[in-house]
């Protein structure tokens, strides 16, 4: 995500030539267009899904998470997010302090790796447990043997969660130690203080932000993400279908209060994620 | 040398074998299962699933949109990225913050509202109706759902090089009579050029994979209005596991190009900034 804008730069009233009818025209011009371009693709949309979610009244949309159904949607997202996001924050502080306290070969081939998820569609993310695990993948026979499923239920929802939010927690993380240097810590080691208690007291402490950060983009991936799932879930009713796959299949029913109704919830969810972006930046934390 | 420098911090080994531990486990594991199963497959089955002329029809469609939505926020990321930086403006911070939205925002959730805005009897698509223009299940309303679900990559990437353009070249030229276009000309678009251009194949790569956002609004007829994300899908749906990972190599090695542009871009920038700087 972006770098916040010093508004310093913005203001433009002082600087000469900067008053002319032909400037001001320019400049109304491309407030105009860049206004009439978000509005179009992005505020109608978002003002969409809360108008069909009431299109019916407040009671039709409270009603609609009544539906088993969807409360079961509701609670598979919740779970699914409560396993990953705190794996792959574990595995970011790991990555992280690894890579960014230490010099060692193939470091950079390290990251790249790490970045690898995001260069890759769902579709594909999600196919590759399906090889895996699937009934005709590499470990198919035998997990039926021992009547085992991850396809088609929730270790292999999880296990695709976990791989298109793999990278989120430890790109934060990485160039923000990387940045804040080792000083401290070497500090903290020389004076006597233990592996733990320097990250918990030294570390910790100063990439508290960023972690936050990571964390909240971990979370909104894990419980929007559609295609990886999609793939690997089945689609089976209060079994195996998440928020977002439960919203194609209201959908595609033509139950559009209830499916707009999950998707506000996951669009506030969305907002949540924006506001916390805009206040951690705000404490002076930014990306590079 | 070593493998690694020597450092009074401890946690080396913890961290780093836990790292590569949990990434061969998550990820190159399951990656290197698509390679075998695609090297698995006869030479001959190969070429004939991913030159099938549903499948040549589908790369029509990915690449053809997701290159005009890429185009797209060529231009209007330009647009916005120099009004939040250049114009004060009442709610500039809301819009600022609200251009991240589609990276938030759950592909499903982008799909269906977008669907039912540009559907023939919504809010704009009603409007579009009477001039012929049909956006919800034809290829213009993939490109649309690529171009929201791309346009952050695009302001994103050119905002921070618009900040730097030093605006005391500007206003020397200016000072000098250059005009505004020229300035824009001379000055600024060659100081963007590589953030731009980084920009478009960011936007690219991401639309190329898209699959939530544009299952919806596409209508999904094969040969017409079929990605290739979806064309997997319905392989792996079919049990066609070969087949599927046949297309999925293709995607994931023009994805590979795509990145490798990208870093060959911005290599390109950082070297065009330092001979600036000097």
């Amino acid at each position: 995500m972006g770098a916040a804008l010093p508004s310093a730069l913005a203001g433009d009233a002082t600087r000469p030539g900067q008053h002319t009818w032909l400037h001001s025209l320019v400049r109304w011009l491309f407030i105009a267009v860049s206004l009439t371009f978000l509005a179009a693709v992005l505020l109608a949309p978002l003002a969409t899904v809360f108008v069909m979610a009431l299109e019916r009244g407040l009671q039709a949309y409270l009603h609609s998470f009544a539906d088993p159904d969807t409360a079961a949607a509701v609670r598979l997202t919740l779970t699914t997010a409560l396993v990953v996001v705190p794996i792959n924050t574990l595995f970011g502080l790991a990555a992280a302090w690894a890579i960014a306290k230490f010099e060692f070969r193939g470091k950079s081939i390290l990251i790249t790796l790490i970045d690898l998820p995001l260069a890759i569609s769902p579709v594909i993310s999600g196919m590759i447990f399906v090889l895996l695990f699937g009934l005709h993948g590499w470990f198919g026979v035998w997990l039926r043997e021992h009547d085992l499923s991850i396809i088609f239920a929730l270790p292999g929802i999880m296990l695709a969660t976990m791989f298109v939010t793999f990278p989120y927690v430890a790109r934060e993380l990485i160039p923000l130690m990387q940045q804040l240097g080792n000083d401290e810590e070497e500090a903290a080691i020389t004076l006597g203080a233990g592996g733990w208690m320097t990250f918990f007291h030294v570390t910790l402490p100063k990439i508290r932000w960023g972690l936050l950060y990571g964390m909240v983009l971990c979370n909104a991936r894990a419980m929007g993400e559609f295609g990886a799932v999609s793939v690997v879930s089945g689609h089976i009713r209060g079994l195996t279908n998440t928020m977002p796959l439960h919203i194609e299949i209201l959908y595609n029913e033509y139950n559009f209060v209830g499916a707009f109704a999950v998707a506000s919830l996951l669009t506030l969810l969305a907002a949540l994620t924006l506001v916390v972006k805009t206040l951690v930046e705000r404490t002076g934390y930014r990306r590079r | 040398m070593s493998f690694r420098q020597p450092s009074v911090l401890p946690g080396f080994g913890l961290t780093f074998g836990f790292t590569t531990f949990f990434l061969s486990a998550i990820v190159l594991l399951p990656l290197a299962a698509l390679a075998l199963a695609a090297a698995s497959l006869h030479w001959s089955d190969f070429v004939h699933v991913v030159l099938s002329p549903r499948a040549l029809g589908s790369y029509r469609l990915s690449f053809g949109a997701s290159f005009l939505a890429a185009a797209i926020n060529l231009v209007f990321g330009l647009i916005i990225a120099w009004t939040l930086v250049r114009y004060e403006f009442p709610g500039r911070g809301l819009i600022d913050a609200l251009i991240d939205m589609p990276f938030a925002l759950p592909t499903a959730v982008s799909g269906i509202a977008l669907t039912t805005v540009f559907a023939h009897n919504g809010w704009i698509g009603r409007y579009l109706e009477p001039w012929g223009v049909k956006v919800a299940y034809t290829w213009v309303g993939v490109t649309l759902a690529l171009t929201l679900i791309s346009m952050p990559f695009a302001v994103r990437a050119v905002q921070p090089a618009l900040l730097e353009v030093q605006r005391d070249l500007e206003e020397a030229a200016e000072t000098l009579g250059a005009g505004r276009i020229y300035v824009f000309r001379r000055i600024i678009l060659p100081a963007v050029l590589p953030a731009l251009l980084t920009g478009f194949t960011l936007a690219f790569a991401r639309a190329l994979g898209e699959y939530g956002s544009v299952i919806f609004i596409a209508g999904n007829l094969p040969m017409k209005t079929e990605i290739t994300p979806l064309l997997i899908v319905i392989h792996l749906e079919e049990f066609d596991y070969h087949g599927a990972a046949a297309l999925g190599v293709v995607m994931l090695g023009i994805s590979f190009v795509v990145l490798l542009a990208i870093n060959l871009l911005q290599a390109w920038g950082r070297r065009r900034h330092v001979r600036a700087a000097h």
